[in-house]
């Protein structure tokens, strides 16, 4: 009821209530994000086994990390890892976009294709484990069967990065897919309708049309889906350990192994800088291309 | 849509049978759709194979490994998960002997995916509900820093969090592995915060005139509606700790608090390095995965729909 007296002006400010409102989410980000980021840098100049406090020595770490043929092999593993990874994830999701664009929109078909990224890496690392396992993974089955030699895809250096590629494209193409589809809805059916009166077929539809309006998408998921295949751990954990050797040591794996093997967080920390460091490069560009493209669908 | 795009287009398609195709756009159809089964069988099959296996008696699988259905069928694999059979009927069956009690886990997955859910969705949206609503000093300020946070990769924190979570003497606990993310993530706050926005500010304010207070509007008004975005932030985020490894894996040691992701880990280093239980191990994923696959098949619209630019972690 309108017992409202001259319509009372509210004091222009909350701050009070605002600080209660955001107090567990501030905490939340000052102890767990803002100050383990500080702390991270600043353990990375230190020498610390977690018994003992962590001791100064400068840039030690970052002088042995340069000089450590293990971490540059890692490294090299992992950008190799990311590289097929990537470039296979994003040609199929692409495919799998456009054909769902152009074949049927229904629900059921995206729920299908997101289904592998609803179980967790590593319930995806057991079932290839199986799938692909030198006796008696039916993978190997179908080889014999095409009249191929059986391959130890998780133990032989040569397959094993790819094979893991392989297993993680299975769990994310999905969401990838999703991803590029949604940027496909951005574009005008008309544009489609205009192409199939001038008599253009799929293929140059795809190629004058799809493509060059998906770019920006395009470039915006394929930054985000690098900055998490940097990250790749959970598969390598499960299904290799690093081995056979170093071939499947990636980065994330070595610095887990220096850390809670050899209890050297200092030398972890340090290579977590750096990794640090290549992401944040990778993920700026993504900030600045989120908001270059402002199609925010919210 | 393809279909009723062109009208002509689908007219001919039907009267077309007979007559020679006009141009190869029915074989690019045809070989699209092929593609499209393909990748639903790849999709689909791994789990079906997980399922064909945990089904399986395991000391079968050597002889009928290409047999499509399951080879003996046994729930062998599921005793050995759940702990129902003693330690030397489980090395008869090719299992590891060691006791295992998936039960415990699975209520470990769900105490730290609840309680990670629960907090970070309640307290984001608090803060969400600040930074979109409030009038404050600094909000732009303090709004940019948690979207600075954004740009910080998880894995960065998780070292320095281990050594915290130590500190605080949590290590080994659920409440360990769920703290770092029970209070907020910078996604959830901005993806709120975008929601809240968008909310018409002419019911906020003829309850605000009415004298209800910005708490009660807040409890009352802006969380009943955006009830959607809630539920689906909320199976977002509880799909994500469900399938978390890194973290989880890093701050529990024993059986106190060790997650099914975790623990499938474990099983699998147990198991017998010559001759596998296969079966027992597909059994164990499946009971790791089958949840969040019931999940998604309760909430299959709204989680496939809400992948798009605003979804984006």
């Amino acid at each position: 009821m309108a017992t409202v007296t001259p319509v009372r002006k509210r004091p222009p400010d909350d701050t009070k209530l605002a600080l209660l409102f955001i107090a567990p989410a501030l905490i939340g980000f000052v102890v767990f994000m803002l100050w383990p980021t500080l702390r991270g840098i600043w353990l990375s100049f230190t020498r610390f086994n977690l018994l003992t406090a962590p001791e100064w020595i400068g840039f030690d770490n970052y002088v042995r990390m340069v000089q450590d043929p293990v971490f540059w092999n890692a490294l090299k593993v992992t950008v190799y890892y990311v590289v097929v990874n990537i470039a296979l994830q994003t040609a199929l999701a692409l495919a799998i976009a456009v054909m769902m664009q152009r074949l049927t929109k229904r629900t059921w078909l995206r729920g299908i294709v997101l289904t592998p990224y609803l179980v967790s890496n590593v319930v995806a690392a057991m079932i290839f484990l199986w799938i692909l396992d030198y006796q008696l993974g039916i993978g190997n089955k179908v080889i014999e069967l095409i009249g191929l030699d059986r391959v130890a895809f998780l133990a032989d250096s040569a397959w094993v990065i790819p094979t893991i590629a392989v297993i993680n494209v299975w769990r994310h193409v999905g969401y990838t897919a999703l991803l590029i589809f949604a940027g496909l809805q951005t574009i005008p059916e008309s544009m489609y309708e205009a192409g199939r009166v001038d008599g253009a077929s799929e293929l140059t539809m795809f190629r004058r049309i799809t493509l060059p309006l998906l770019r920006p998408i395009l470039a915006l998921v394929l930054i985000i889906t690098v900055v998490g295949s940097f990250q790749v751990f959970d598969t390598v954990a499960i299904t290799t350990r690093g081995g056979p050797v170093d071939s499947s040591r990636v980065l994330q794996y070595y610095i887990y192994d220096m850390a809670f093997g050899r209890f050297q967080f200092g030398y972890a920390s340090a290579m977590s800088v750096g990794l640090l460091a290549v992401l944040v490069v990778i993920t700026f560009l993504q900030y600045r291309l989120t908001r270059a493209s402002s199609s925010d669908l919210a | 849509m393809a279909t009723t795009a062109v009208a002509t287009g689908a007219v001919r398609d039907i009267s077309d049978t007979s007559g020679p195709p006009r141009r190869p756009f029915h074989i690019g159809r045809l070989l699209a759709w092929i593609f499209m089964i393909l990748v639903i069988l790849a999709s689909l099959f791994p789990f079906y194979w997980m399922l064909r296996t945990a089904l399986s008696s395991n000391n079968a699988l050597y002889a009928g490994s290409d047999s499509l259905l399951p080879v003996d069928p046994s729930l062998g694999g599921f005793q050995r998960v759940f702990g129902l059979q003693t330690g030397q009927e489980a090395l008869d069956a090719g299992g590891a002997g060691q006791p295992i009690d998936f039960w415990h886990y699975l209520a470990n997955s769900v105490i730290v995916a609840t309680l990670i859910t629960a907090g970070q969705v309640f307290f984001s949206a608090m803060a969400a509900y600040a930074f979109a609503r409030l009038r404050w000093k600094h909000r732009e300020k303090v709004f940019g820093f948690f979207l600075a946070g954004l740009m910080i990769p998880a894995i960065f924190t998780l070292l320095p969090n281990f050594v915290l979570i130590k500190e605080l003497g949590l290590v080994d606990t659920l409440l360990g592995i769920s703290l770092p993310t029970m209070l907020m993530t910078p996604f959830a706050v901005f993806f709120l915060r975008q929601f809240f926005l968008g909310i018409s500010r002419e019911v906020e304010e003829a309850a605000l005139v009415e004298g209800a207070s910005k708490v009660r509007v807040f409890f009352r008004l802006i969380l009943p509606m955006s009830s959607a975005p809630i539920a689906t932030l909320a199976i977002l985020t509880y799909i994500t700790s469900w399938n978390e490894y890194f973290w989880p894996l890093m701050v529990s040691y024993t059986d106190r608090s060790r997650v099914l992701t975790v623990a499938l880990g474990v099983f699998k280093s147990q198991t017998p390095q010559t001759g596998p239980d296969w079966a027992g191990l597909m059994a164990a994923t499946l009971v790791a995965a089958l949840p969040m696959l019931i999940l998604f098949f309760v909430f299959a619209k709204r989680i496939v729909n809400s992948i798009g630019f605003s979804g984006i972690k």
